[in-house]
């Protein structure tokens, strides 16, 4: 009874375990690896999750005539996904930061931004000063968070960006450091009049990129073409204006 | 903590090219997770909230939910208790019947939307209301569980019914009630990990922290989870002694 038992123990795991495998990176696939947390760069619509990498990933889906499929996760496992291989490229509006070239190589960049910091109309911070030991709220791993550690030990790390405004709207927290985009695109959400952009915090540029696990210059390499054509071809900006309105007139 | 960096300083180059054999990726894992830039405090602080939030929610939640139980139990009475049992069963129902993610972030952004309170607290309370709803059903199993000739000796010697729940029932009820009390304990000190949602830096988020600076995929993980065992084993260890000395009384053989 007991050998029958553990028989079927060990068959039990075992066929999980083929399943699990299975269900692993499938042969003329690419997994994209994405935090849809992050509009208007990645976000869930409906049932699907649309955005700007999204976009940009169907292009260099699309260049290596494989089918995309997309992994939503939490920001802080892109990278771990990455390194373990769950994924094969992580497209979640990532900044190229020396920390993270340790874990993974980076395609060439496809977007300038900035981080921004939303505060309360009355609230306690108004500047660079006041932002100093401030309580801030981020992205749990986002460059935000690593922004935010610049100015406070005072630091709550969410796993969304909304949530952390959302206590900042109910005074719980002082400030959010978010990127800008985003943060422009959760004020117009909410359409809250007491929550501000401060624009008196200089900030760094920086650049989102392609995350790829390291060792597969191929894969760089064509990221990098793709990149390259969309971005001479018009393909970027159309896929930029179509996600910023507000920017249309601009151009 | 000269010698574990001089070991990694050792087989860095090698990281980067991604040469390193087995035992050098473990320990690659475990330095960078949990010894290069005292990042084991992040763990001991995170641990110091986890055990603080779970032992003040056992604590809430136990005081509540033998106030639940009694009111459950208190279905016979007529007048002053009549709304007792009915609203402690609907609280259970409720709390039973809802995930404890969801009640956490109701209370954190609705009941306490536009409050500034520590974040600790907002854990107790969380934590401890649902706790209460399960210890309820505990106790009250306990309290019915003892034999029913109790409550007539303890009456009939001219004791209230009051007296006799406190002085007679309540004790055996408890002493029925510690296994399954000790689970809902272990339950809740697991389930404080919930508490990283509203980042409150306890002992999962602060792996989850590490793993936002380090990258690994799950040694972080592992090294928490080791931590919320060493904790179980001990509160297991200790509940056990308990039982041991409370079942003295049951052979003859204790003092009495």
């Amino acid at each position: 009874m007991r050998k029958t038992l553990s028989l079927a123990v060990g068959l039990l795991i075992i066929a999980s375990l083929v399943l699990a495998a299975g269900t692993a990176l499938a042969a003329g696939t690419l997994t994209m690896g994405t935090n849809a947390e992050f509009p208007p760069f990645e976000y869930v619509e409906g049932d699907d999750v649309v955005g700007v990498d999204v976009e940009i990933a169907a292009e260099i889906a699309k260049d290596l005539g494989l089918d995309l499929v997309i992994e939503n996760m939490a920001f802080d496992s892109v990278i771990p996904a990455l390194v373990s291989g769950q994924i094969d490229i992580g497209v979640a509006a990532m900044t190229v930061k020396p920390e993270r070239l340790n874990s993974v190589d980076f395609s060439n960049t496809y977007y300038n931004a900035r981080q921004a910091c939303i505060v309360r109309k009355d609230g306690k911070v108004a500047d660079e000063e006041t932002l100093a030991g401030a309580a801030i709220g981020v992205q749990n791993g986002t460059t935000g968070d690593y922004a935010a550690e610049e100015y406070s030990q005072t630091i709550e790390r969410y796993a969304k960006a909304l949530d952390a405004v959302l206590e900042l709207a109910g005074g719980k927290l002082d400030a959010v450091i978010v990127d800008a985009p985003v943060a422009q695109n959760i004020l117009d959400a909410l359409g809250n009049d007491d929550l501000i952009l401060l624009d008196n915090i200089a900030f760094e540029d920086e650049f989102y990129a392609v995350a790829v696990p390291k060792g597969k210059p191929d894969l760089v390499e064509s990221i990098n073409k793709t990149i390259d054509r969309i971005t001479q071809d018009g393909t970027l900006d159309a896929i930029l204006l179509k996600y910023f309105p507000a920017t249309e007139g601009e151009e | 903590m000269a010698v574990f960096d001089q070991w990694w300083a050792a087989i860095q180059e090698r990281s980067v090219a991604g040469t390193l054999g087995f035992w050098e990726s473990i320990y690659k894992e475990i330095y960078l997770n949990f010894i290069s830039d005292a990042r084991y405090m992040n763990y001991l602080r995170g641990l110091r909230v986890t055990l603080i939030v779970s032992a003040l929610a056992a604590m809430f939640g136990l005081a509540l939910g033998i106030l639940l139980a009694l009111g459950r139990l208190s279905s016979a009475r007529v007048g002053r208790f009549r709304y007792l049992s009915w609203a402690a069963g609907k609280y259970i129902n409720i709390i039973r019947g809802t995930p404890m993610l969801l009640q956490l972030l109701i209370i954190n952004f609705g009941v306490f939307g536009s409050v500034k309170m520590d974040k600790i607290f907002i854990g107790v309370i969380t934590c401890g209301l649902n706790s209460a709803a399960y210890v309820a059903e505990i106790i009250r199993g306990g309290i019915q569980s003892v034999d029913k000739g109790q409550v007539e000796a303890g009456r009939s010697l001219g004791l209230t019914s009051s007296l006799t729940m406190r002085l007679i029932i309540f004790p055996q009820a408890l002493k029925a009630a510690l296994p399954a009390l000790c689970n809902e304990f272990i339950t809740l000190i697991k389930e404080t990990s919930i508490l990283a949602y509203i980042a409150l830096t306890e002992l999962t988020k602060a792996a989850d922290y590490i793993r936002s600076r380090t990258y690994s995929p799950f040694m972080p993980y592992i090294i928490s989870g080791l931590m919320y065992l060493a904790v179980v084993t001990v509160l297991t260890k200790v509940i056990a002694a308990l039982e041991r000395r409370l079942r003295q009384s049951d052979t003859g053989a204790g003092a009495r």
